[in-house]
Formats: C-alpha cells, sequence, structure tokens
C-alpha cells in the first residue's frame, strides 16, 4: 500500500520541483528516441521469441506422439506390405491409431516439390504410414523388429532423429529472443545513465544554486528521476505502439507459411506488449536514480 | 549561532586561513574585509558549511558541521540565507521564481506564500520586474533580488559576499540599507567587501564589527565604526 502511494506520489509528482531543472536540452530527444527505439526492438524480440515458444511446443509435443512408416515394395506387393504393416500396428501396444496415407495426400505432399499435375499412379512412390501414439508410446525396437519379420519393405522413422535438432533450435531461438530482451534492457539502462549524466552535468549550475538554497540532494535527484522517466515512458509508448502496429500488418498465422507467419501475438501473450513501456520506465529511473545520486554524492 | 574556533583551511597545497575563531551573535552585524584572495569567500562559506575546514571546529547552530549528514547541512542552509556577488540564479525561471526558490525546496505552497512573496518584492523594489527574465536584470536589481531569495526564508543569519562588486555606489547604499533593515529586525549580518567606503557609509546606520583577513588570520579591524 505505501510502495502504491510512494508510486502514485512520483507519478502525480511535484509541478514546483519539476519547473527547477531546465526543460529543454539534447537529452529530452536522446532519452526519446533510445526508449522509443527500445521498445520497438523489445517487441519484436518479445514476439520472436514468444512465437519460437509455441514452436518448440508443438514440436515437442505433436511430432513426439507420430510417425511414418515407409513401405517400398514393387508394386504387386505394395498393398500387401501394406496391409501387414496396418496388422501389426493395430496389435502394438502403444498405438493410438494407425492408417496408410491415400494418393491423394500423397500427392499433396509432394506438390510443392513436383507440382499439382503428379502422376502419383505411375511412379514407384512409397506408401506413407501414419502412426499416432498414446502417451505411453510404443517399443519402437519391438516394432522394427516386427516389421521387418511381417513386411520387410517397412521402414519405420519415428521422427526422433529430425525431430530433436529442431526442438533444441527452437528452444535455442527462444533464448537468443529473452536475452536479447535483457541487451534491451542493459542498452536502455546504459544510455539513459549516460543522458542522465550528461543532463547533471550539463545543469551543475543548477545544482549548485539549488543546494545553496537549501535543496536536499534527494530532492534534485527526484526531478531528474521524474524527467528521465515520463521521457522514458512517452518515447516507450510510442516505440511499442509502433511495433504492434507492426505485427498487426504481418501475414496471419498459416500453417503453410510455418514460423515466419506466426511471429505475432496470440491469446493471452498479447498481455506482455503494453508491459514493456512500464518496464523501460522502470529500467530509466533506476538508471537515473543511481546516476543522479552517484553524482550528487561526487559533487563538492 | 555560527562558530569557528581554531579553523584553518588549506586551498592549492598552501594554507589560506589559520587559526581562525569567531562567533556570530544574533542581531550582530560584522563586515569581513581583506585584499581580493586573503580568503573571504573561503571563510564565509566555511560559515555556510560549503566548505569543511582543514583543521578546527565550525558549528553551525550547535552541531559540528563534520558531523553532519548532507540533508542535514540542506536543512541548515534554509537558516543562513547567503548572497553571491555573481548571485547565482536559474535563468529558466522567472525573478518572482528565483526568490521563491527556497520555498519551492522547502516544498512550501507558493500560493499560500503568494502574499509574502509580493511583500518581500516590492520590499527590494522589483515589483514591477517580477515577471523578467534574470538575464534581463541590471546588477543592482540582480543583487537585490539575490538578497530577497536570501530572506524568504526568514532565516537568521545572511551572508553576503561582495554584494556591491558590481554595482554603483548609490545602488550600494540602497542594498545597504536593506541589510542593515534585517539586521533591525534581529537578523545577523555578515558582509565580506573590500570596499572600505561601503564600511564607513554604513556607520551611520548600525553599530558594526569589522573583521580583517590578513596574513592568513582574521584581526578586528576596528569596532564602533
Amino acid at each position: 500500500m505505501a510502495m502504491l502511494e510512494r508510486i502514485t506520489e512520483f507519478a502525480v509528482g511535484d509541478v514546483q520541483a519539476d519547473r527547477v531543472v531546465p526543460p529543454t536540452g539534447f537529452t529530452a530527444t536522446l532519452t526519446l528516441f533510445t526508449a522509443g527505439a527500445m521498445a520497438f526492438l523489445a517487441v519484436f524480440a518479445l514476439a520472436l521469441s514468444l512465437a519460437t515458444g509455441r514452436l518448440a511446443d508443438r514440436w515437442g509435443s505433436e511430432l513426439a506422439l507420430s510417425s511414418t512408416i515407409r513401405i517400398s515394395a514393387p508394386a504387386g506387393e505394395l498393398a500387401a506390405q501394406t496391409e501387414a504393416v496396418l496388422n501389426v500396428l493395430n496389435s502394438t501396444r502403444g498405438v493410438a491409431s494407425a492408417r496408410a496415407l491415400t494418393d491423394e495426400e500423397q500427392k499433396a505432399l509432394l506438390e510443392p516439390w513436383f507440382g499439382p499435375d503428379l502422376p502419383v499412379e505411375t511412379l514407384p512412390i512409397p506408401r506413407l504410414v501414419e502412426v499416432i501414439e498414446t502417451r505411453e508410446g510404443y517399443d519402437a525396437d519391438g516394432l522394427r523388429l516386427r516389421l521387418a519379420a511381417e513386411a520387410p519393405g517397412a521402414v519405420l522413422d519415428d521422427h526422433t532423429r529430425w525431430r530433436r535438432p529442431l526442438v533444441r533450435a527452437a528452444v535455442r531461438l527462444r533464448l537468443l529472443g529473452w536475452a536479447s530482451i535483457l541487451l534491451i534492457g542493459a542498452s536502455t539502462a546504459a544510455m539513459i545513465t549516460l543522458a542522465a549524466h550528461a543532463a547533471l552535468a550539463a545543469n551543475a549550475q543548477v545544482i549548485t544554486v539549488l543546494r545553496l538554497v537549501g535543496a536536499r540532494d534527494a530532492y534534485i535527484a527526484q526531478a531528474f528521476e521524474r524527467r528521465f522517466t515520463l521521457r522514458a515512458l512517452m518515447g516507450a509508448l510510442a516505440g511499442t505502439a509502433l511495433a504492434v502496429v507492426a505485427i498487426l500488418l504481418l501475414p496471419p498465422a498459416q500453417p503453410e507459411g510455418g514460423f515466419l507467419t506466426g511471429l505475432g501475438f496470440q491469446g493471452w501473450h498479447w498481455f506482455w506488449p503494453p508491459v514493456i513501456p512500464v518496464l523501460v520506465a522502470l529500467v530509466a529511473f533506476l538508471a537515473t536514480r543511481m546516476a543522479a545520486r552517484r553524482t550528487l554524492k561526487a559533487m563538492p | 549561532m555560527v562558530e569557528l574556533e581554531n579553523v584553518a583551511y588549506n586551498y592549492g597545497g598552501g594554507e589560506l586561513l589559520s587559526d581562525i575563531s569567531l562567533r556570530l551573535q544574533p542581531g550582530s552585524f560584522h563586515f569581513l574585509t581583506g585584499p581580493s584572495g586573503a580568503g573571504k569567500t573561503t571563510l564565509l562559506k566555511l560559515c555556510y558549511g560549503a566548505l569543511v575546514p582543514t583543521s578546527g571546529q565550525v558549528r553551525l547552530f550547535e552541531k559540528d558541521l563534520r558531523e553532519m549528514e548532507r540533508d542535514d547541512i540542506a536543512l541548515m542552509r534554509r537558516r543562513i540565507g547567503v548572497v553571491h556577488q555573481d548571485c547565482q540564479f536559474l535563468d529558466h525561471l522567472s525573478v518572482s521564481d528565483n526568490i521563491a526558490l527556497p520555498l519551492m525546496v522547502a516544498g512550501r505552497d507558493l500560493l499560500s506564500e503568494a502574499a509574502n512573496l509580493k511583500e518581500l518584492t516590492g520590499w527590494v523594489g522589483l515589483s514591477g520586474r517580477a515577471t523578467a527574465m534574470p538575464p534581463e536584470l541590471s546588477g543592482g536589481e540582480r543583487q537585490r533580488a539575490a538578497l530577497a531569495r536570501a530572506v524568504i526564508m526568514s532565516p537568521d543569519v545572511v551572508l553576503a559576499d561582495e554584494p556591491t562588486g558590481n554595482i554603483d555606489w548609490e545602488m550600494s547604499q540602497r542594498l545597504l540599507r536593506l541589510l542593515v533593515e534585517l539586521n533591525r529586525m534581529g537578523k545577523t549580518i555578515m558582509i565580506a567587501t573590500h570596499d572600505l567606503a561601503l564600511i564607513r557609509a554604513a556607520k551611520t546606520h548600525v553599530q558594526a564589527r569589522v573583521l580583517r583577513i590578513s596574513n592568513r588570520r582574521l584581526q578586528l579591524a576596528g569596532a564602533d565604526l
């Protein structure tokens, strides 16, 4: 409650105290621009991080529960081996369902590479069987042995080989996103610290006069803290708004588009962009506070 | 009130002031004189806690300066008004706001102090210049504005460093009369000046002690002016 009161007091401010520091200067523009640019970048880093997080989760869960059996056999034996594979799968513990892909589905899978007029029926294309596992999963080694006995042309691909690096890459990308947000925060703090130092140095005479008339250092520091925090908040609000508009203008998420079209925010993730200006303001407040107190302490 | 006991202050590797003892009694009037560079400004700064002595003791309102925190010094400054030769205004604020600056930093409500502010601005003869900006003021007006700012918190002590240094004789006399008037209200006044004519002129108005800094030490130059 006391904290809330202090935050309200700080936000409302002391009009008289705000006037004692000259209102203009290059640090004002620098702070506004830095906060805006950093908020813009932070929104994109956040979107990237959340999107890769979703991707990693989806790949991790959906692909983990599915696998494929590829049956390569002479045309006369293909149907029999497919039947044998389905029989084996139906009697395998840990397999929730299994079905052979139709010619149309296989054609659709090949279409991106060979075009829409592919004569599937005339080509020696292996038959694919989609296997959906239960949560417990099946014994892959045992299934391979049984398939080798019942359908020699069948090869089980449980996706592990290519799924793991993809999930790992997505997780790394998400971490990079978060690391970028931290770096953006640190850069914001550094830039605002520099701006605050410059402002304090430029206003050394003002500080001398304020001290001469009985101003406490906390009063002087607060005048700078408020000014830089509010400037950073304004800049960050503008930067965040621009970034959100840019994200809204991105193409909507589509299965065919894969990762690139799913870069925006979804569901409760929209809660995060409004938090960014608040965090930028907090970073600005802390950076200015430390800079002001350190500078004032060092001044005679 | 303001006491210095065996104070020495070193500056630039040498001793600027040595063995200074001084006590400013309530309601007293002092002139501090001496040649340029003798240490008058330094001594004034020691009197309001802007400098800490190299040795010896400075007591401000019964408190040892060395034991005072920065906040204590800030609060003490509200009881000691200071007028500098260069006045030191905030150029982005009007004359009226500059005079009211001590009220602002003390968190006083300017609206409720408006009548006092107006009266004080009139007292120093700046009623017509209240909305002007400091760079627009003449030397004499700046000194009077600085004096108004120094006394707006009704301090016990007023220290003035060469207040007549940049103004003509007539304006010096006007400023002196204001300082004498403050002294009659019970304020303790100390004026650092090398203007002996000003000191002589003051003797018609006030009983003042004249202190002189000579060879780093403080001497009584003359009593009962």
